[in-house]
């Protein structure tokens, strides 16, 4: 679980570099259990995380965030590892619904079977609660996460989208539109 | 050592060959001048556009799949995210280029280079207009068919060298299908050379200047049409990348800029593909008013356009449905159209 550190770091690259990093995340799918519905509710039509350039690819060589969606059994959690893994370097995770935090309604005394949450077994960036949350909720850490890799929303020049306020340009008007 | 590759004795070949020739010199600064520059200014014009053409591509697709599936797609970076393709770019270059332990390195590390070069190769034989085709080569369609058929090594070796099951099963679907769908395109193409009796590019285009043989051969256009979706590896056909079924197919273990590479040849094979079908088929540069450049590229992206929408809108077919629709439709149909189009220009003449 331990990065490492470059040797030689070119800064001012780097802070550029942040920006094509945060508006092209490549999602994992990956659903463990009924969050993941919710998941692609979040990749559908009406909420659709494709403005924000986030793409689904199924490999994790390809892919840069990893959204754990759902209940992590102990029977799965050495996939989950292995899946983390093998993602290619820079590389980010969020933990989705009650379940992925802390093992939700499944965590008490008598419990063998369920991990009480994914941060016993992978390193977790954003944790999105709920049970499960919804799609607008897992949007709203999809942006906590480009806001991580850019170091605050002000350096994401390039997106109009406020986290906490939402579209400037009134898209719920657009959404209705539409259907 | 062979006396070949002896750089002493090359040397003395080449002092004694400009003692005895005077215009030697002469000779190499026109063929510097001539060969060397038209090959560098026609490299760096087609790597340019390749690039292009693939940002271009990448943002219609996001689009046009966003539009079909009722939502707005890429959105916030630029204007309705034009900068998004990009944004993937910069992101795959500096992204982490894994090799895993467990694959045969150097192939691993050659099948992107072996799927990208063959693209390269074929922009020399296209003829954007009149003037600007870099090379006019007596068997210029033979070149592109030759070299596309190239892709399928490097798919092959992408799979096999992968040392992963999903790989593996996704690159011998892709040569199944590419060996069956090889047969239909060259059938369907030959019946064009036939009439036009040249495999030269110019002269199929010369040869469509009054009627285009989209009109005489219909049945030819259309074959060909979906034997090279099939072979671009494109939606109705993406069964060596099927993501339902095998992760991400033939590159599910590469990432990075290799990983790029693979989606930039994918892309212009999309391109070359379309272009080859407007030059055989929808007359080239021809049309009124406009310059040929623009024509050509007019009906080149209009194609690329049914395609992409293809794309979005038909479901996968089953592996046993695609190759009976190679072996026992387009084949047969091909070679039925190849014969009766001989027959006939064997009358006429």
């Amino acid at each position: 679980m331990r990065s490492v550190e470059p040797v030689v770091h070119l800064t001012v690259l780097e802070d550029i570099l942040r920006i094509p990093r945060a508006s092209s995340l490549m999602v994992l799918t990956f659903g463990l259990a009924c969050c993941a519905i919710e998941m692609m509710a979040a990749g559908a039509a009406k909420f659709d995380w494709g403005r924000f350039g986030v793409i689904p690819r199924s490999t994790p060589r390809q892919s840069d965030l990893m959204i754990i969606a759902g209940t992590i059994s102990r029977k799965m959690a050495p996939t989950v590892v292995t899946l983390w893994e093998q993602m290619a370097a820079p590389k980010w995770v969020i933990a989705m619904g009650n379940c992925a935090i802390s093992g939700g309604p499944f965590a008490h005394e008598s419990q063998y079977a369920i991990l009480n949450g994914a941060d016993e077994i992978v390193p977790v960036d954003v944790y999105v609660p709920g049970c499960p949350p919804r799609p607008e909720g897992l949007i709203q850490g999809i942006l906590a996460v480009q806001d991580k890799i850019t170091g605050g929303q002000k350096n994401n020049v390039l997106r109009r989208f406020d986290r906490r306020r939402g579209d400037k340009r009134d898209f719920v008007k657009r959404i209705k539109r539409i259907d | 050592m062979s006396p070949i590759s002896d750089p002493g004795f090359l040397l003395t070949i080449l002092t004694q060959a400009v003692e005895r020739e005077p215009g030697f010199w002469n000779w190499a600064f026109h063929w510097f001048s001539q060969e060397i520059v038209v090959a560098v200014i026609g490299l760096l014009l087609i790597i340019a556009f390749v690039t292009i053409n693939a940002i271009g591509l990448i943002y219609a697709e996001l689009k046009i799949a966003g539009h079909i599936q009722r939502r707005p797609a890429t959105m916030e970076v630029g204007w309705h995210g034009f900068l998004q393709p990009v944004m993937d770019a910069a992101k795959l270059l500096v992204k982490e280029a894994m090799t895993p332990t467990a694959v045969n390195r150097p192939l691993f590390l050659a099948a992107p280079v072996i799927v990208f070069l063959p693209v390269l190769i074929s922009f020399i034989v296209l003829p954007f207009s009149e003037k600007l085709i870099v090379r006019d080569l007596n068997l210029g369609l033979l070149l592109i068919f030759a070299f596309s058929a190239l892709n399928v090594i490097g798919i092959l070796i992408a799979g096999w060298a992968s040392n992963n099951k999903y790989s593996l099963l996704g690159a011998l679907r892709s040569v199944s299908q590419n060996i069956a769908y090889e047969i239909p395109i060259l059938l369907s193409a030959m019946s064009v050379v036939v009439m036009a009796n040249s495999l030269k590019m110019s002269e199929l285009v010369a040869a469509q200047d009054k009627i285009w043989f989209f009109i005489i051969q219909p049945l030819a256009a259309i074959i060909f049409f979906v034997a090279t979706t099939a072979e671009t590896n494109r939606l109705p056909f993406d069964i060596p990348e099927a993501e339902g079924e095998l992760v991400a197919g033939f590159h599910s273990e590469y990432s990075g800029m290799r990983f790029a590479l693979f989606f930039l040849a994918e892309y212009s094979n999309m391109f070359i593909v379309s272009a080859v079908f407007v030059t055989l088929f929808l007359g080239g540069w021809h049309g009124p008013i406009l310059p040929g450049l623009i024509w050509f590229l007019l009906k080149v992206y209009i194609l690329v356009f049914i395609v992409i929408v293809a794309r979005w809108t038909f479901p996968r077919l089953r592996f046993d449905q695609l190759m009976t629709l190679a072996w026992k439709v387009l084949i047969p149909l091909s070679l039925a159209n190849l014969l009766v189009t001989a027959l006939v220009i064997k009358l006429v003449r």
